[in-house]
């Protein structure tokens, strides 16, 4: 075999891992990434029931209902619009009221939302940064609030 | 005055980074061995300079001194010894501090064990290194000083994130730091090699054990990350498929495909532009997992509070590094001379396959993790890429790596026999089999896909055994001689034979809790009991107790085995009052490679609390096979032929066997 044709095998081979590698990549992203919006956004996307998505922003003060079997029902607001969250399990330990929220899970066709995973951020002081860029869309948002909720949780 | 003095230790490092930079290049251009001896001693001052910087931070924390403004945001005077010092990289500026101290600990140790090197290349090695470690000095002086003081010193600090302590964050950065900068010895060789304009067999011995050594820190550093992930975060996972774990597994997946492709360098001189390519991405990808946790680009799990201001200034720092050493590599790369030839069917070939799928497999990572990014950039849709997707494309591309990983090992250089490695594999293959008809009739019958990875586990675990085995003749020959052929065996081909035997144990881990992990959520009242896989545990009610600077609500539980305790468990939930936070411990059982997992939830209003209990079939195996491929990893390393500093002078070694 000639040097040539050697290095035709070699591109050939590379060639063809690399297509299958972006048809897997390709099908994957149409099938299994998750959208982020806002309460704002559901309402005037009107998005469809069933669609797995993410919400994120604060957790309404007053909103936590807790029943039997761990299921927690809660609102999730940005200031303008809440969206209804109900939610089985355990949620974080940085889950209250007031605090930032984000949930996935899909929405349901009275307009609630079945959450299956609730995360909450891991630090006072950090902020999920699409809850921070939600807040800022509607306007509930002003620099050095992150600073100044550190210390009044003091 | 201490922390000053630190500031200006790192001030004086960042001068004779600069000289360092220029002088040994002018140098090995102008083959002045003056200047190109210069790097030698600049480098060990350097180092000098850090590592004191270095410790005047660490006496800071340790002291309390909270008019350090760094000290006073992450530690607290009532913090263990330990987290007080583990707190100094427990945050952006210190952990940026620890960067750069390990960035000229390499350069140092390269000045010193590099006494083989030609000179001019060791010259120009060290200038490039400098050149890195002046970037990030600037970086740290410039936007993020450790050192910067409170105008009036408060009494008390704001505390280490309370998640941040425990041990494993002792362990885990500094690690993880050795992996993703040890490959910057990898680069700064690739580079000077580029401006040498000279490249061969040699270079690929002086640069392996360099990439064999980050590679062990790396494996050993993902591996403890994820294990303190999996019992810190009260999730019971392994792997998030973060963007900040991704940001550690790019790189690995990078540095292993290099590590392979510079042996084909050095047995055959082949593959010698695309091991230098890959030496150059395997560090470009450390720069940018460092820009994507430091940036704050992406929202992740575990990054510590963050400035996005700072990520203009590593953005530009990656520009330069990846962008000038991939200019570099195209403009000087085709100049290089052709490497060997090798036929399709060979160790080579078997080699190739691997990096081919390795580096697609780090692609596609690379596009899960940065995907989301770019569209937001470009339409301002806000999507998270989870494991859905990593499962749909990594995983395909890692089972045919992993079948042919058996091979490899069993193919002669040049031109191979793929019948006669088959049947050598025959053995392996009949055990798989087995084992898959096994699992699937006798563990699960539910899924055809659990029983098909654990026989690949199989396949991969005796496939690396079996050219040990044929090689000292065991079970065909005496024992006690097959022992002493072993010791014959060069050591690196043990290494391979325990790193492979890894990747199976890992895989053995991975696809047992994936396919018969159990968990129960419940909220339980004092004296209840839940039974999970054949454990029965009964909530004995709660108990208060206080630590240095947290208070502790702990559950008690009795667990029993078909009657008979075996043991309490006691997960608890940590209320630090100076951050108002709380955290929860969970609480392991180990049983074999298994583990019971207990996590606690709220407390209910009706006296009863809220638990999570997982039981994790052989979960050990995940970490425990990553300690094997580290312990393969440097089993290698010890190879006489590969030892640090590489060919002994030919006169030291014609003595040694005249002896």
């Amino acid at each position: 075999m000639t040097r040539k044709q050697r290095r035709l095998i070699l591109i050939g081979a590379s060639l063809g891992v690399l297509a299958i590698a972006a048809a897997l990549v390709l099908s994957a992203l149409r099938d299994s990434i998750v959208f982020f919006n806002s309460p704002t956004d559901l309402a005037e996307k009107h998005a469809a029931p069933g669609t797995r998505m993410r919400i994120g922003g604060l957790v309404k003060p007053g909103s936590i209902e807790r029943a039997d079997n761990l299921q927690i029902r809660f609102a999730v607001t940005d200031g303008k619009t809440d969206v209804a969250v109900h939610y089985q399990g355990i949620v974080p330990d940085l889950f209250r009221e007031g605090q930032g929220v984000v949930a996935e899970g899909k929405l349901e066709p009275g307009g609630t939302f079945a959450a299956d995973a609730v995360l909450a951020k891991h630090d006072e002081r950090y902020m999920p940064r699409e809850v921070v860029d939600a807040l800022k869309k509607s306007g509930r948002w002003q620099e050095g609030d992150e600073a100044s909720r550190g210390s009044k949780s003091q | 005055m201490i922390p000053e003095l630190g500031h200006y230790a790192l001030v004086l490092a960042l001068a004779l980074g600069l000289i360092q930079s220029v002088t040994p290049m002018v140098g090995a251009r102008k083959h002045d061995p003056v200047l190109m001896r210069l790097a030698g001693s600049t480098a060990l001052m350097q180092f000098g300079f850090v590592a004191f910087s270095f410790l005047t931070l660490v006496i800071c924390y340790v002291t309390s001194d909270f008019s350090v403004a760094t000290v006073y945001e992450n530690s607290h005077s009532m913090m263990p010894l330990i987290y007080k010092i583990t707190s100094v990289w427990g945050n952006h500026e210190g952990s940026m501090l620890l960067w750069v101290l390990i960035l000229s600990l390499f350069g140092a140790l390269v000045a010193i064990f590099g006494v083989n090197l030609p000179t001019t290349l060791k010259a120009r090695v060290l200038s490039v290194q400098s050149w890195i470690a002046c970037a990030f000095y600037l970086f740290i002086l410039v936007t993020s000083n450790p050192f910067l003081r409170l105008p009036q010193a408060p009494f008390e600090g704001r505390d280490l994130n309370p998640i941040l302590q425990d041990i494993g964050l002792a362990i885990h950065p500094p690690l993880l730091y050795l992996g993703y900068v040890g490959f910057s010895i990898a680069f700064s060789f690739a580079i000077a090699a580029l401006i040498e304009g000279r490249i061969d067999a040699a270079w690929a011995r002086w640069v392996r054990p360099w990439t064999l050594a980050a590679w062990i820190f790396l494996t050993v550093g993902i591996a403890m990350g994820s294990y303190w992930a999996y019992y810190e975060l009260g999730w019971g996972g392994f792997w998030f498929w973060d963007p900040v774990e991704n940001a550690s597994l790019m790189p690995w997946l990078a540095g292993t495909a290099l590590l392979h492709s510079a042996v084909v360098m050095e047995k055959r001189n082949a593959l010698k532009i695309w091991t230098l390519l890959l030496a150059i991405l395997a560090f470009s990808l450390s720069l940018i997992g460092t820009f994507l946790v430091r940036s704050g680009v992406l929202t992740s799990v575990h990054t510590f509070a963050n400035d996005p201001s700072r990520g203009v200034f590593i953005l530009a720092i990656l520009v330069v590094f990846i962008g000038g050493g991939l200019t570099l590599f195209a403009w000087r790369a085709p100049m290089l001379k052709q490497g060997g030839l090798f036929a399709p069917i060979s160790r080579e070939a078997a080699l190739v396959l691997n990096n081919l799928f390795l580096t697609t497999a780090c692609l596609t990572v690379f596009v899960g993790t940065l995907y989301p990014l770019a569209l937001e950039a470009l339409t301002g849709d806000k999507i998270s890429v989870g494991a859905p997707f990593f499962n749909l494309t990594f995983g395909p591309l890692f089972i045919p790596l992993l079948l042919v990983m058996p091979f490899g090992p069993l193919m002669a250089w040049k031109r191979g026999d793929i019948f006669g490695a088959t049947q050598r594999l025959m053995a392996a293959f009949g055990m798989a089999i087995v084992v898959i008809i096994l699992t699937f009739w006798v563990v699960d019958r539910s899924s055809i896909l659990a029983p098909f990875g654990i026989g690949l586990a199989t396949f991969v675990m005796i496939g690396a055994g079996v050219d040990m085995v044929e090689r000292i003749g065991l079970f065909r020959v005496p024992f006690s001689v097959a022992r002493q052929r072993a010791a014959g065996v060069p050591r690196s081909a043990w290494g391979t034979a325990l790193a492979h035997f890894g990747i199976g144990v890992t895989l053995l881990g991975i696809i047992c809790v994936s396919a018969w992990a159990s968990e129960r959520i419940v909220a339980l009242k004092p004296s209840e009991t839940i039974s999970l896989s054949g454990y029965e545990l009964t909530f004995d009610g709660m108990v208060q107790r206080s630590g240095p600077n947290f208070r502790e609500l702990a559950a008690k539980f009795t667990v029993r085995k078909g009657g008979v305790p075996i043991g309490v468990m006691e997960p608890s939930k940590r209320s630090f009052p100076s951050r108002a936070t709380t955290t929860t411990e969970a609480a392991l059982m180990t049983r074999g490679a298994s583990q019971l997992y207990l996590s606690l939830g709220d407390t209910n209003d009706d006296g009863s609390i809220s638990i999570r209990l997982y039981h994790k079939p052989m979960v050990l195996l995940i970490w425990l096979g990553a300690v094997i491929m580290a312990l393969g990893g440097s089993l290698s390393l010890s190879d006489r032929r590969l030892r640090i500093g590489a060919p002994k002078p030919a006169s030291k070694s014609a003595m040694q066997a005249a002896e």
